[in-house]
């Protein structure tokens, strides 16, 4: 039996996964370190001190430092996204002060999606007002993607990083192909 | 679509982030063991279910994911006002109008009639 074990392998979801179509780009973005952060106003300067960057208190707000992001969900809840090789999970485990922090790297991935179509895309299945003026560049919400639940971060006036559940990703990748299609069209 | 204010978010949004959460302002007993049988068939069981002003608790589940209290019309799907949790019942003055709550609701005679326009500003000069 001892030749039988074998060394576990992470397949990053849809992993290369690409669609390109007039004005629209979606990508699967490279694996990065993700933690859902739950904390209460009163820890939010000590956990901003270990992270390195000062954690939003407005609603649909982000803010981000060098390779990470922290994505205001809720009044005191916090997605935190690093692409680089810092994983923000070890600089909350010094905190002291109360707070709950989970890594969540393997549980989302993100989907990039470009372009000058791509607001249309994901008003394809996204209700929110996506316009420029209700949602600049930096906002970033929990919301809706025709079935699934996605976290929204607008990343540039053409750009937008969609987070979604691993195991919803191959249905709001195939989502977005559609969108993408006919926001081209 | 429906657009719900959530008190948190400090936004209206889309009525797919929310879900309703039953009546608000349920209060539990400090003591549940004491309550007789009657009283928890109360507390447990028995709802308001007015048609008209209903209090009740959404939760933005798409969203910040909080829970928060509204007041909605049954019966025109109206949301009066939405406040956060914990905090007591709005004052509904000034919100609530008494005409009838849709034009289905109207009498017969009533459809169709159009309102009344504002009277006139007074000119100058005028009593």
């Amino acid at each position: 039996m001892a030749d039988s074990v074998q060394a576990a392998v992470r397949n990053p979801a849809q992993a290369g996964r690409e669609f390109q179509a007039t004005g629209v780009k979606l990508a699967t973005l490279p694996p990065a370190h993700r933690i859902s952060l739950r904390a209460p106003a009163a820890s939010v300067a000590a956990l901003s001190k270990a992270l390195g960057l000062t954690l939003p208190e407005k609603p649909k707000t982000s803010a981000s430092k060098g390779s990470r992001t922290a994505l205001w969900l809720g009044p005191d809840e916090w997605l935190v996204i690093d692409d680089g090789a810092n994983d923000p999970l070890q600089d909350c485990a010094g905190v002291e002060a109360l707070h709950s922090a989970v890594g969540i790297s393997h549980r989302n991935m993100a989907i990039s999606v470009t372009g000058q179509g791509a607001e249309s895309t994901v008003s394809a299945g996204c209700p929110q007002d996506l316009s420029l003026a209700a949602f600049p560049v930096g906002a970033c919400s929990r919301t809706i993607l025709g079935k699934s639940e996605i976290v929204l971060l607008r990343t540039a006036d053409e750009a937008f990083r969609v987070e979604c559940w691993r195991s919803f990703s191959d249905y709001v990748f195939t989502f977005l192909t559609e969108a993408a299609r006919d926001a081209s069209a | 679509m429906l657009l719900i204010r959530c008190p948190y978010c400090e936004e209206e949004r889309p009525e797919l982030e929310f879900r309703n959460a039953g009546e608000a302002h349920v209060a539990r007993s400090t003591d549940m063991a004491a309550i007789s049988d009657d009283d928890f068939e109360k507390f447990f069981f028995i709802r308001s279910n007015p048609k008209g002003i209903i209090f009740e608790r959404w939760r933005h589940i798409h969203g910040c994911a909080r829970f928060f209290n509204a007041a909605r019309d049954t019966v025109t799907d109206k949301f009066l006002v939405t406040y956060k949790a914990g905090e007591p019942k709005p004052d509904l003055e000034g919100l609530v109008s008494n005409e009838p709550a849709a034009y289905a609701n109207r009498p017969p005679d009533q459809l169709n009639v159009k309102k009344p326009r504002r009277a006139p500003a007074k000119k100058k000069g005028e009593a």
